[in-house]
């Protein structure tokens, strides 16, 4: 909220250089902020440090070799990346997923939004000096990662997802450990709130920070979390359900004053309905097979490719350049709900083994954008408060 | 994109409301209408992409209220399309999203190499700042009427715009070239 300053003992304003190398920005970015006193007059958001020309590797890249570049765009949460941009190809080539492989990719996609969020949480918390939270937060997220490395191979890497399925079924002791982990969070989730959620500190120094009306986020581009804090009810799993979202029961969590109080908020509840989403999906997860079965589009078994001529055959002619993955000409855009808001892939077709066009949608690319609404007028020490609330990632900021 | 395609049809007879509306107003600057895999695309023609845009935003019967994203294509590899537009070599493509009904519109305006000027849409929506940067940044396509028009994502002492494609992966030798001087704040 702009505070009145005396502007007659101010004389020209001063300009703070933010970053690039800050420990609150969470990745390389920098703002150029004006300031008059300890109140910001302007914040000028410079970005492209990360820039490492992802659209331009989509035009090189065969379909099943981009997948490893979606890891790289938000490194929070690689599985909804890998996730909403196989669900993009499989649109372009109008097929679907048997239920089990959407089921698996729900539960995953949705574990990853609680560790997208256990991030943010601790490490805006650590921002604002609540170090215990950022300790709580990580031990959770630890278990998570435990159980991505089991399933993927990689803690970070995960390319987990391919076209018409994915890397490999889950493992045998899966079920029992996401079951572990769900039993406990909740209880680790309510001290956290015990240690913020009316902690003095924390509401003086998010309440009324950062605010942005409801139209003011539409205009922006605003989505997720973000726009949800403002009091716009819009998740895409609900209004647009993908992957069988529209078999799970769960709420979407809206809150009123898009401050950064409620930005918290809203994200401390997705963490429930997440776990919401994933015990139903566990305790409705179908038998089967986890890919689409066509040769043309999933690798045959190791069995198949190794004993079978057709099987070595489907095997090379998927492998191989030129012969891989083709589908039809045509253009797609396809969104989903990742844990930043909507993440959304553009390809152009061509016909051939790589797209004609990759275009990505990155959210934090426009909660960025509003940063100098949200910060002016405001304090120097809102400025972590602001961007911590937002979390931008800066993979997905500069693809 | 050209009428052959597979899956591409042009729907005549129950066209969407938007469609209709769209027809009923700006007849002479639709190009081409494509029903794809349950996505409407819309081609106009640049003269009236602002009035069009506004149009979609404005009226409340459509309000496509929210701009998803913009972005532009470099055609200049797909023969088709270039013969289809007469030969221009990028297509601007806004996605637009109605909050009330969750419909999606594709818009897509063909930008000849001769005049890579359009006007921009910042009026509209705050989002188109960065991303009308971005297209001028990646592609080249100059905004008219753009508050801030400068590169985004590459240095500002950046030569070339490197989604062309004409642009090659690896670049020019910037990486070698490149200057760490400090004129650039």
């Amino acid at each position: 909220m702009p505070k009145s300053v005396d502007r007659s003992t101010t004389g020209e304003p001063m300009t703070l250089s933010f970053g690039p190398q800050h420990p609150a920005t969470h990745g390389t970015l920098r703002i150029v902020l004006e300031l008059d006193g300890e109140t910001v007059l302007k914040a000028t958001p410079h970005l492209g440090y990360l820039h490492t020309g992802f659209e331009k590797l989509g035009e090189h890249l065969d379909y099943n070799q981009y997948i490893v570049v979606t890891d790289r765009m938000n490194y929070l949460s690689p599985l909804s990346n890998n996730f909403g941009y196989a669900l993009a190809v499989e649109k372009l080539f109008d097929m679907e997923l048997p239920k089990r492989g959407q089921y698996i990719r729900v539960i995953m996609a949705e574990l990853s939004r609680i560790a997208d969020h256990l991030i943010w949480l601790g490490t805006s918390a650590l921002d604002l000096g609540a170090f215990s939270v950022f300790l709580y937060g990580f031990q959770q997220r630890e278990k998570l990662y435990k159980i991505f490395e089991n399933t993927t191979g990689a803690r970070l890497t995960t390319s987990y997802t391919r076209v018409g399925g994915l890397l490999r079924d889950l493992y045998p002791d899966f079920e029992d450990e996401v079951r572990s982990f769900i039993r406990d969070f909740p209880k680790k989730l309510k001290e956290i709130h015990t240690l913020l959620t009316k902690n003095r500190i924390w509401m003086d120094r998010t309440k009324d920070v950062g605010q942005i009306s409801s139209e003011d986020a539409i205009s922006y581009g605003y989505t997720g979390p973000c726009l949800r804090a403002t009091g716009v009810d819009r998740d895409l799993r609900k209004v647009e359900p993908y992957s069988s979202y529209d078999e799970f029961d769960f709420d979407v969590p809206v809150g009123s004053n898009g401050d950064a109080y409620d930005r918290y908020l809203v994200r401390m509840e997705e963490m429930v309905q997440s776990c919401r989403i994933v015990v139903q999906a566990l305790d409705n997860l179908p038998d089967g097979p986890i890919n689409v079965e066509s040769h043309k589009i999933s690798l045959p078994s190791k069995q198949e490719t190794y004993g079978h001529i057709e099987g070595l055959i489907h095997h090379f002619k998927i492998i191989m350049d030129g012969h891989g993955i083709q589908p039809p000409v045509g253009e797609i855009y396809c969104a989903t709900e990742s844990p930043n808001g909507e993440l959304g892939f553009y390809i152009v077709s061509d016909g051939s083994g790589t797209a004609y066009r990759v275009r990505v949608r990155p959210p934090s690319f426009f909660h960025f954008q509003a940063f100098d609404r949200l910060i002016r007028g405001g304090m120097v020490s809102d400025v972590v408060a602001v961007l911590g609330s937002l979390n931008i990632i800066a993979g997905e900021l500069d693809r | 994109m050209s009428g052959q395609q597979t899956g591409t049809e042009v729907v005549e007879p129950q066209e969407p409301m938007v469609i209709q509306q769209l027809r009923g107003k700006f007849s002479d600057h639709i190009l081409t209408v494509i029903d794809q895999r349950g996505e409407l695309s819309v081609v106009v023609d640049k003269d009236a992409s602002f009035q069009i845009l506004e149009f979609l935003k404005v009226d409340s019967n459509l309000s496509y209220d929210f701009l998803v994203d913009v972005t532009a294509i470099d055609y200049s590899q797909m023969e088709d399309v270039l013969i289809e537009y007469g030969y221009a070599r990028y297509m601007l493509v806004y996605h637009l999203n109605c909050f009330p009904t969750n419909e999606r519109l594709r818009l897509k305006v063909p930008v000849s190499e001769k005049d890579l000027t359009i006007k921009s849409v910042v009026a509209l929506w705050d989002s188109a700042n960065w991303l009308e940067r971005e297209v001028y940044d990646m592609f080249g396509i100059n905004f008219d009427g753009h508050p801030d028009l400068r590169r985004i994502l590459m240095p500002d002492n950046f030569e070339g715009f490197p989604l062309r494609k004409d642009y090659p992966l690896r670049g020019r030798g910037e990486r070698e070239k490149f200057n760490f001087g400090r004129e650039n704040v």
